[in-house]
């Protein structure tokens, strides 16, 4: 039993108003926890509808690490991409500094995949729907918290989704431990780094890349962690929603 | 607030009395819709529902697939009011299109959806084969879907079922096009629109509002053309006190 119980928690609301006036705001949730059973989150906050020109967009923040997305959809496909019985979609990932390379590329694949199993690209064949996602600032996490603010962006632009989906990383040190959400020091020290996608519906796993070595064990633990952490990001989604569209009830 | 809009209607079904939602909440992607019978009905048939957009049928239950405030129109109709830029073509909807391109019979016409809308020249009132009517690539028409799918190409008219052209066709000499959400333009088109009211109150001006974001505006000066589309584009996420104060302001410190 641990014997330091504290629980602290400190909801923390502030509405801020961009130049645009829209309707976005800003929700960040500390949530101090010291037990075993409950995963620790780093600070997370949102804004949603921030960008002029993208149909959705959305910016994502955990702890340090800022990301921001922008959804362009349903629009024109050029012939040679388009498919005839769903809408197709692509996703663009830009460091902060550089060309996009081959890391990029493959983060690309991961979140591509967890888009599409939850898009119902069937209502647009014909389409195109692009995904631009920007790095602000990487510290750590940085997979999810491209599938978080993804996620964001989607339901923002209304694109119609049969699930929603949510990222979490979970880093191995070298002791054993399983660390929720590592900041960049955690991820360079560990011995492997996991991340799953979660959906709402079903709390499954939709999508994992792992790195390093772990046991079969170790694989399974993660994910329930993984599946546990994911409740409070869905309902953080459900307050930001909500909160985006108290002005209007 | 009742919004005037065309529902899609998806799916009806039998639904069994379920206890969970109330009308008025935020419900997001993936939640299963249910709702509560009104406690008159005692008898245990079960009713049609009509589900608009926002809610698709998944089996046997009806899920939530756009995050959005669920709203309710009596007798049974359901749907999700959700805040969106992009424009879906929808059949029977009236829009603000653009002419891109002459080819043939039919004019090309931007709508703002995924793919151009194709509008026949024998589709406006008093067109025959001969007598073609006077429409320039760039021009702005005023239409209605009549095919408006997710597996054709949308078609537009500028006539009604009667061959008249009921305000539809070519307008747009002077004033300014600009856009706004989709949401904003519902509101304008309901049928006790309040911010229409207030606007009324500013001063004379033309207005042609399409279902795809699309308003055009015309009033005496460029001035005034251009405060009344600032205006527009800036209360759509203001509450209605904030909106007034705001309408006030203009009113009072402009000629």
């Amino acid at each position: 039993m641990p014997s330091s119980l504290s629980v602290q928690m400190t909801t923390q609301i502030s509405y801020v108003k961009s130049p645009r006036q829209s309707s976005s705001f800003l929700f960040t949730s500390t949530m101090d926890v010291c037990a075993s059973s409950s995963p620790t989150l780093r600070e997370f906050g949102c804004e949603q509808n921030l960008l002029s020109r993208p149909d959705g967009s959305s910016s994502f923040v955990q702890g340090d690490t800022s990301v921001l997305a922008g959804v362009y959809g349903p629009a024109e496909v050029k012939v040679s991409k388009e498919i005839y019985d769903r809408a197709t979609l692509e996703v663009v990932m830009q460091p902060k500094v550089g060309l996009p390379g081959v890391r990029e590329r493959a983060r690309e694949q991961c979140v591509r995949e967890t888009c599409e199993a939850s898009l119902l690209s069937t209502l647009h064949p014909r389409s195109s729907l692009t995904l631009v996602l920007q790095v602000v600032h990487d510290d750590g996490s940085l997979l999810s918290c491209f599938l978080n603010s993804a996620c964001m962006a989607l339901m923002d632009a209304g694109l119609p989704m049969s699930c929603l989906f949510a990222g979490v990383t979970c880093a191995i040190d070298t002791d054993g431990q399983v660390i929720t959400d590592p900041n960049a020091a955690q991820e360079k020290e560990s011995r492997a780094l996991m991340t799953f996608a979660i959906d709402s519906t079903e709390r499954r796993v939709m999508m994992s890349s792992t790195r390093g070595s772990f046991t079969v064990h170790e694989l399974q633990q993660c994910i329930a962690v993984s599946q546990k952490a994911s409740d409070k990001i869905f309902q953080f989604y459900r307050d930001s929603v909500r909160r985006r569209y108290s002005k209007t009830l | 607030m009742v919004c005037l809009f065309v529902c899609v209607i998806l799916s009806y079904f039998y639904v069994i009395i379920h206890v969970v939602y109330k009308v008025g909440n935020v419900l997001l992607p993936g939640d299963v819709f249910s709702f509560q019978m009104p406690e008159s009905i005692t008898d245990s048939k079960p009713e049609k529902v009509v589900c608009g957009p926002g809610l698709r049928r998944n089996g046997d239950e009806v899920l939530v697939c756009k995050s959005g405030i669920l709203r309710h129109k009596q007798p049974n109709l359901y749907w999700i009011d959700s805040q969106q830029r992009r424009y879906v073509p929808g059949k029977g909807e009236s829009v603000i299109g653009i002419i891109t391109a002459k080819s043939g019979d039919i004019f090309k016409v931007d709508v703002g959806g995924s793919e151009q809308a194709s509008l026949s020249y024998l589709a406006f009132e008093g067109a025959t084969k001969r007598n073609r009517p006077n429409v320039q690539v760039g021009d702005l028409v005023y239409s209605q879907f009549i095919i408006a799918n997710k597996d054709m190409e949308p078609e537009l008219v500028c006539i009604d079922s009667c061959g008249r052209a009921n305000g539809m066709g070519v307008f747009g000499a002077g004033g300014l096009l600009f856009k706004v959400s989709l949401g904003l333009v519902r509101r304008l088109l309901a049928p006790q629109s309040e911010i229409a009211k207030d606007l009324e109150k500013m001063f004379p001006f033309e207005i042609v509002v399409g279902m795809n974001g699309r308003v055009w505006v015309k009033s005496k000066t460029i001035q005034q053309t251009l405060i009344v589309a600032n205006l527009l584009e800036s209360c759509e996420n203001m509450t209605a006190q904030q909106r007034q104060t705001l309408f006030r302001r203009v009113a009072d410190g402009s000629i």
